[in-house]
């Protein structure tokens, strides 16, 4: 008994903390994806990099309000830079909205000319980045690193096994979900929302009763760079910010998007979290676990490690195929075939 | 005839600005600066292949290039004879168990009506496979690695000369290509690029893990060359005479004849390419290609295999880029998993294309010229840029040295920009096509 007890903290620890919060912030990522795919209709490369723009942003308010003194005590002072990036990543996306996708959109481009923009994009606001922050890791983190950590979680329960959980995950999952919920109100009940759904159900329609395509698709912008924000804070809270790791991300972001359904905001938290437990699963060392629960002669000699963990992309890839292959609309019914 | 004297001159101001180089700077560098142009011009033809004849948005260039240098080791390193007794059989096993589990799981799939039992038979040979492969896999690679680790500890290759990887190179992309293509071409244009952006981080994540094949980060160095060493040429009286008799320096002779050997051998691939693309874009086959791009519908409709032949197209410029990568390596001499970067090798290859001209064949060339010049020489222009915009502000600023240092990351911003600056004023690009 206490060794099953033992198992399910080790498998709390190693697997489900860390996938529960990797999650949410895949989640967070692939909602902007979906809506830039729903609303503008093209697949946005930059969305990587907007991540990493908008921490940047917060990165640089929290470096301040440190130097000056300001904090939330136990809390990462990030969560209170957080608005302030949000704002400067709004700035950024409307700008580029403004001077680079609009032009585009009025002559009715075909999605792959946008989804090329995109990659101009990229490239830009990653020079931007690496040219304001630099590429090296910077750490912007400070308050408690612990929630509960392992060793007080072991003495508390005399079980062998630790569970810790970091600040950084709890905040994750917290955001994560009044964000979600904010979303989905946004959506479902105010007069824009409803707007920017009928908008991505069914173009004509939408013009025809009279809604302001400009007016939608910047709102669309300003949720985005929200999301976008608020993820890469997030991910740089809980791994750390480099600039590159941004770009690194879009793979997983955009399966995770592709396995919910474009298009569908439910499907995108799905596919995040399917993407996440799956990656993190695939790439854990089981043989802890299995000590546990196996008896003594069927121990395990290796380390029970189904892929190693350089291979991660490798699976979000592998699911991608999957769903590609037999359910190409994604696991909520996207509108993309 | 205005459109082929713009080309000519479009081509002059590039070859004036190479010439510019080798006389400022040393021809040393114009000559690598070439060497470097040539293989961009054949990456830029692949991906032009691609999206300019068949509208196919390819972004996995890198893991096609990075496929063809992985080819350049297997083909041209000398065996390793200890390594192959130690687990090579055993690696070779477990690597035909893996395709043969894949194999009966595809014929499961295929034969088999939909049910329970047949879902259940299916995960049963895939999970079975997946951990009779590791047992088989596992002790052959850790017996292959332990063999003298810090000289080799792989495999090697098979001691063929190294001009044999180009093609190889081509066949390997070809392949992976293939597995792409069927599963994401057909599907809307977005699917195929993020699998493609997909499979180019699992080539070479492979490459940096899978040390028994590549030796992983630890690199491969010392690959043979298609022309003969410096330090052979300088040896070699013959060779010595006729450097004076230029009125140059044995050295500096010495590296520029390597280095113009390879370009020499780089400019004959292209050439040839060039050629058969021009053919193929005139005949019947090209036409078909480019109907279908402009409408689908139509051309399915007048009874054109759409997706076939977008598959065809799909293999073919991978391949391209394949022998593009394996040629880069064979100019590196060396193979570094570490240097593959999406960023350099497969968005760089698109701002080429989409510059130099999609849809022709000449412009891809010449947007293979002349952003790997830019790339290039962006970063002392930018050094010089930010020289003169700090040059009033004080020593030890803070500000300064950020600047000065961030310098290095103005290619980036620059590409994009022109990338973006010619999708919007000039989206044909610089040749555009006719």
């Amino acid at each position: 008994m206490i060794d099953f007890l033992n198992a399910i903290v080790a498998l709390s620890n190693f697997v489900i903390v860390p996938a529960i919060a990797y999650g949410s912030q895949l989640a967070l990522g692939a909602l902007g994806v979906t809506l830039i795919y729903g609303i503008l209709r093209f697949s946005n490369f930059a969305h990587g990099d907007t991540m990493a723009a908008g921490a940047m942003f917060t990165i640089f308010v929290t470096w301040w309000m440190q130097s000056v003194g300001i904090n939330l005590g136990p809390l990462p002072t990030a969560l209170l830079a957080l608005p302030f990036g949000i704002l400067g990543c709004m700035l950024l996306v409307l700008f580029t909205d403004r001077f680079v996708y609009r032009f585009y959109r009025e002559q009715k481009a075909k999605p792959v000319i946008l989804v090329i923009v995109s990659m101009g994009v990229m490239f830009i606001m990653n020079g931007l980045v690496r040219f304001a922050i630099g590429p090296g890791e910077q750490r912007f983190s400070d308050g408690e690193r612990f929630i509960i950590n392992a060793r007080e979680f072991k003495e508390m329960t005399g079980l062998r096994e630790g569970l810790a959980i970091k600040t950084s995950q709890g905040i994750t999952v917290i955001t994560a979900i009044i964000v979600v919920v904010l979303l989905f109100w946004f959506l479902n009940r105010t007069r824009t929302g409803k707007s920017m759904r009928a908008y991505s159900d069914n173009e004509d329609l939408a013009l025809l009763s009279g809604i302001n395509p400009e007016r939608v698709v910047m709102y669309t912008w300003l949720i985005v760079a929200a999301l976008a924000t608020t993820a890469g804070v997030l991910y740089g809270l809980d791994k750390s910010f480099k600039a590159f790791t941004y770009f690194q991300l879009l793979l997983p972001i955009f399966a995770s998007a592709i396995v919910g359904g474009l298009g569908s905001p439910i499907g995108a938290i799905a596919g995040g979290f399917v993407i996440a437990f799956s990656e993190i699963t695939i790439t854990y060392a089981w043989k802890k676990v299995l000590v546990y629960l196996m008896p003594d002669a069927l121990e395990p000699s290796g380390l029970v490690q189904l892929l190693s963990t350089d291979y991660k992309f490798a699976v979000s890839f592998v699911i991608l195929l999957i769903v590609l292959l037999f359910k190409p609309t994604g696991l909520f019914s996207g509108k993309a075939v | 005839m205005i459109y082929p004297l713009k080309n000519i001159g479009l081509f002059a101001i590039m070859a004036g600005l190479l010439f510019y180089t080798g006389m400022t700077e040393s021809w040393n560098t114009a000559l690598g600066l070439i060497n470097m142009c040539l293989i961009s011009a054949i990456m830029a033809l692949g991906v032009n292949l691609q999206w300019g004849y068949a509208g196919l948005f390819n972004v996995g260039v890198m893991g096609f290039v990075a496929l063809g240098g992985l080819a350049a080791v297997l083909i041209s390193h000398a065996p390793v004879t200890e390594a192959w007794s130690a687990g090579g059989v055993g690696v070779i096993v477990a690597l035909l168990t893996g395709v043969a589990t894949i194999v009966l799981a595809t014929t499961i799939m295929r034969r088999k009506p939909h049910s329970r039992t047949r879902t259940l038979a299916l995960l049963a040979v895939l999970v079975g496979g997946f951990f009779l492969f590791r047992a088989l896999f596992d002790p052959s690679v850790l017996a292959i690695e332990k063999v003298n680790p810090a000289a080799t500890g792989f495999l090697g290759g098979l001691g063929l000369p190294i001009l044999v990887s180009w093609p190889v190179g081509g066949l390997l992309a070809a392949g992976a290509a293939w597995v792409i293509g069927k599963t994401a071409l057909g599907l809307r244009s977005d699917y195929l690029a993020i699998a493609t952006l997909g499979i180019a981080e699992i080539v070479i994540a492979i490459l940096k893990n899978e040390d028994w094949l590549t030796r992983g980060v630890k690199n491969v160095a010392g690959l043979q060359r298609p022309v003969p060493y410096e330090v052979d040429l300088q040896a070699d009286p013959a060779f010595v005479e006729r450097a004076s008799g230029l009125g140059l320096d044995v050295i500096e002779a010495s590296t520029l004849f390597v280095k113009l050997n390879y370009s020499v051998l780089f400019a004959v691939v292209l050439i040839v390419l060039l050629v058969m693309f021009q053919l193929a874009l005139k005949s019947p086959w090209g036409r078909m290609l480019r109907a279908i791009r402009d409408n689908e519908v139509a051309a399915e409709a007048m009874g054109k295999d759409v997706t076939a032949r977008h598959l065809q197209v799909f293999i073919l410029g991978s391949a391209i880029c394949g022998l593009a990568g394996a040629m880069m390596t064979t100019l590196d001499g060396q193979l570094i998993p570490g240097t593959y970067q999406p960023l350099r090798f497969t968005f760089l290859v698109w701002v080429m294309v989409i510059v130099g001209g999609s849809g022709n064949n000449i412009g891809a060339v010449l947007g293979g010229f002349l952003i790997w010049y830019l790339w290039i020489q962006v970063e002392p222009l930018g050094h010089w840029l930010m020289g003169i915009v700090t040059s009033g502000m004080a020593d030890g600023n803070a500000l300064k040295a950020h600047l000065l240092e961030s310098a290095a990351h103005m290619r980036l911003l620059t590409m994009g920009l022109v990338l973006l600056l010619v999708l919007r004023f000039s989206p044909r690009g610089l040749i555009p096509e006719k």
